[in-house]
């Protein structure tokens, strides 16, 4: 899936990157980036409540191209400059990580196996 | 090819946590290294890196790279772990709550270092410090 179609699903805003460059294959959603660095393993967006530099940087230490904040949150500019140093796309979406995981779901994208 | 690189982690700056990991990880994609290994390496160093800056207040990490494999050594001079067994144990933690609330301290940060990397030792001392060895062999 392009995250132009994530972009739609979420109703969301997309606050940096190239969304028709990117593609993503699954999907995780958490606000723990260490259950992230323990379990994602297949090439996925990131969805998360957390708001911090390590969301990115977790990201970018996964090859995960793709980050959505969740229920509203906003990064601040330094969190977004980091992620387009990293290329990494940035969308916020208003529905809660529920929600935004089952939109996604009903688009056709799928968990990905576990490390 | 025997590239050593080198870095001072800030303690007190957790912003900044996962500079040198990205740093080691940009070297190795440029240096064209295969792209499994240099995920493994990336995410092992990052945790280290994190647990350096919560338990540690900081350290230096040393990375060597060649053909052959790639070792890097993290040297910290925190409170060292009491009990290295438990900390291996998945989801034991020691860290605060303050840890916690910016996304880590699931207790996954040594087990997850062992699970992506070839090899492991811990040498830590209570009030002296902890030094973990990593390799990786490079993966095809």
């Amino acid at each position: 899936m392009k995250v132009t179609e994530a972009v739609k699903l979420l109703e969301a805003e997309v606050l940096c990157g190239d969304t028709e460059a990117v593609d993503i294959f699954t999907a995780c959603g958490s606000d723990m980036m260490s259950d992230v660095l323990a379990f994602v393993k297949e090439q996925a967006c990131l969805l998360t409540g957390l708001v911090n530099p390590q969301v990115v940087r977790t990201a970018e230490m996964m090859d995960i191209k793709c980050v959505i904040f969740v229920r509203g949150k906003k990064p601040d500019e330094d969190i977004l400059s980091l992620a387009m140093a990293k290329d990494i796309v940035v969308l916020r979406t208003d529905k809660s990580m529920f929600s935004a995981c089952g939109a996604l779901y009903s688009g056709g994208l799928r968990g990905g196996k576990l490390a | 090819m025997g590239i050593k690189l080198k870095y001072e982690v800030d303690g007190e700056d957790f912003t900044r946590a996962g500079e040198a990991s990205g740093d080691i990880k940009k070297t190795l994609k440029k240096l064209g290294f295969p792209p499994e290994t240099v995920r493994n390496v990336a995410i092992a160093v990052y945790e280290g890196e994190i647990n350096m800056v919560i338990h540690a207040n900081g350290g230096e990490i040393t990375a060597d790279l060649s053909e052959d494999g790639i070792t890097v050594v993290l040297a910290d001079k925190g409170p060292g772990i009491p009990d290295i067994g438990m900390a291996m144990k998945e989801g034991y933690s020691t860290a605060p709550d303050n840890v916690r609330a910016l996304g880590f301290g699931a207790g996954m940060g040594l087990p997850n270092i062992k699970k992506y990397s070839d090899g492991m030792e811990i040498d830590s001392v209570v009030g002296e410090g902890t030094t973990i060895k990593l390799k990786f062999l490079p993966k095809q």
